[in-house]
């Protein structure tokens, strides 16, 4: 179930005055089951490139290959494309529509013609993945908390079964527990289903933390297409193009220019104080 | 002076039913008490729901007090005949640009404000022009704002509510939705606008970060003002501010980590400069 494109471009409005030439000859593979990350700054092309995932938006130039077909070829069913890729849009809660929550999620698995009954388990199913709980099941989504409404939206999707799950900043606007929770969340589905997750962050921290690949968007093209640990390394470059590595990074790099013996690797919390405390250990044992 | 102040402030959100009928209240506001100075940088802290936005909404009058009182500029917003004042004393700007931009060219929608408030057209243009400046905007001035991405739109909706002069700005989560060069960008305009204009600036923020600088901060819960202080008195108490919901930043969460390792680093680091010195003052 990988997804390829080749030499895809993308140009919003041609010829006319708002021209925007938004994908330049984006060329990637995203094998099953990966755990992929999207950085770019505001406008740099990241919200067009996963709107072709599911073909919401045709390429001007180029090709999509979704399980080895090309999604362009006539006679290709995108409506199955989208109930296989399925994307969750930046502030989902805001296409909550129905009178309960439980409704609400049945209307994916609704749309794709499954019974009643099997609409209803798999909203319950999808529910119980995001961590919703089940007291609310019958409650208006209007009257949920805002981290509480983007688990319900997220579930939405999730209903439908995709094997892809593309999330656009899932996390906005959420509070610091609730943006830990529901990413704690999403990685715990991808490693319990063999789902591939896409993400798309501003947050660096968030990326570091989660992510085992990164693509770089910048100007409608690929910056950098690699490991976090790798990615990050580029800390000035991402700099230069509106981007930053987490602080922890900036924090190694100060100690390492102070003298430290210390490697400029870590990318999370966790794996700096180990590296400090590594470092400091040596250090003491040499002036023993 | 004082920019804003309230005594004993309550709000209660009604609960009704489908005819209308109030069935019950939920208080978001809890008797709280706050003094603001004019100059100020004050960050706004709390999780979600825990009624940040609903004070920040009294801030201009969009929500008058249930019980209690709020002075803006020294006017009490609930007395109407001063609505307009305190409008143009205090200026919101919210989490979501598209809800606020409203016009079909960019320079149209940041005239809008200065233009009913009556000033003379070609002072509008001069404020337009130094409100898209200072957000880094200019250059699309003559853009439509719906082909505009979303942080460009945000820096658009302060440039709106920059060029009505107000004295003091309140930032409902202007940054949600923007990529660190957007935040960035954003946050050091509303700094110069603070420096150059002294205007008293009000941040209701998620990211821990971008209050580091202020002058003071309130964390909310449940309605209530739980804590209030520096940056370096709130940041210090790392655990107390996980209890709600909240985190600190990166480097703050790093120290906080080291020391718990045994480490002889003291609370409330807040700049990477500091744990840095911390670190090597170790060796």
């Amino acid at each position: 179930m990988s997804i390829k494109l080749e030499h895809v471009n993308y140009i919003y409005s041609p010829e006319t005055a708002y021209e925007k030439h938004a994908l330049r000859d984006i060329c990637l593979e995203i094998p099953h089951g990966q755990f992929v990350g999207i950085i770019g700054h505001t406008g740099s092309g990241k919200s067009t490139l996963i709107q072709h995932l599911n073909g919401l938006i045709k390429a001007t130039d180029g090709t999509v290959y979704y399980d080895g077909k090309n999604i362009y070829d006539e006679g290709y069913s995108l409506k199955e494309l989208r109930s296989q890729v399925g994307l969750v849009f930046q502030y989902p809660e805001h296409q909550l529509f129905e009178v309960s929550v439980l409704k609400d999620v049945c209307f994916g698995p609704h749309n794709q013609g499954l019974s009643e009954p099997e609409c209803e388990k798999r909203a319950k199913e999808a529910l119980e993945l995001v961590g919703f709980p089940e007291k609310y099941y019958d409650q208006s989504p209007f009257d949920l908390s805002g981290g509480q409404k983007r688990r319900a939206a997220i579930a939405g999707v999730l209903a439908m079964r995709p094997k892809v799950l593309v999330l656009d900043e899932p996390t906005a606007g959420l509070d610091p527990k609730g943006r830990d929770d529901i990413l704690d969340q999403i990685a715990r589905l991808h490693s319990q289903t063999d789902m591939t997750v896409i993400l798309v962050s501003h947050s660096m921290e968030d990326i570091a933390k989660y992510v085992e690949r990164i693509i770089v968007m910048n100007k409608g093209s690929i910056m950098f297409d690699d490991t976090p640990k790798k990615v990050f390394s580029h800390y000035r470059e991402l700099e230069s193009v509106g981007l930053a590595a987490p602080q922890v990074t900036y924090i190694m790099h100060a100690l390492k220019e102070k003298g430290m013996p210390v490697s400029t690797a870590p990318t999370t919390v966790e794996e700096a104080a180990d590296a400090i405390m590594e470092s400091l250990k040596k250090e003491n044992r040499e002036i023993l | 002076m004082r920019m804003i102040q309230t005594k004993d402030l309550v709000f209660d959100y009604q609960q009704r039913d489908e005819e209308g009928k109030v069935i019950g209240t939920h208080r978001a506001i809890n008797e709280v008490d706050i003094d603001i100075y004019k100059g100020q940088f004050i960050g706004i802290l709390g999780h979600n729901g825990s009624g940040k936005s609903t004070l920040a909404k009294h801030m201009n009058a969009l929500l008058v007090p249930s019980g209690g009182t709020m002075w803006v500029d020294g006017k009490d917003t609930k007395d109407e005949d001063q609505l307009w004042d305190v409008r143009q004393a205090a200026g919101m700007v919210f989490q979501n640009p598209d809800n606020q931009i409203i016009g079909t060219v960019v320079e149209e929608d940041v005239g809008f404000g200065p233009e009913n408030l009556g000033v003379p057209t070609a002072d509008i243009w001069k404020r337009v022009e130094d409100s898209l400046k200072s957000v880094g905007m200019l250059e699309y001035r003559s853009h439509s704002p719906n082909k505009l991405s979303g942080g460009q739109k945000q820096r658009v909706a302060i440039a709106g509510v920059m060029a009505m002069r107000p004295k003091c700005i309140v930032l409902d989560e202007p940054t949600a939705m923007l990529d660190p060069n957007g935040r960035k960008e954003v946050l050091s305009a509303v700094e110069e606008l603070r420096e150059k204009e002294q205007v008293t600036v009000i941040l209701i923020t998620h990211y821990m970060e971008e209050v580091i600088g202020a002058d003071k901060i309130f964390v909310m819960d449940q309605g209530n003002i739980v804590m209030e202080g520096t940056p370096g008195e709130i940041f210090g108490q790392v655990d107390k501010l996980k209890e709600y919901r909240l985190d600190v930043p990166q480097v703050t969460r790093l120290a906080d980590k080291l020391k718990k390792r045994g480490l002889d680093i003291p609370d409330g680091i807040l700049s990477i400069e500091e744990l840095v010195d911390e670190i090597c003052q170790l060796n």
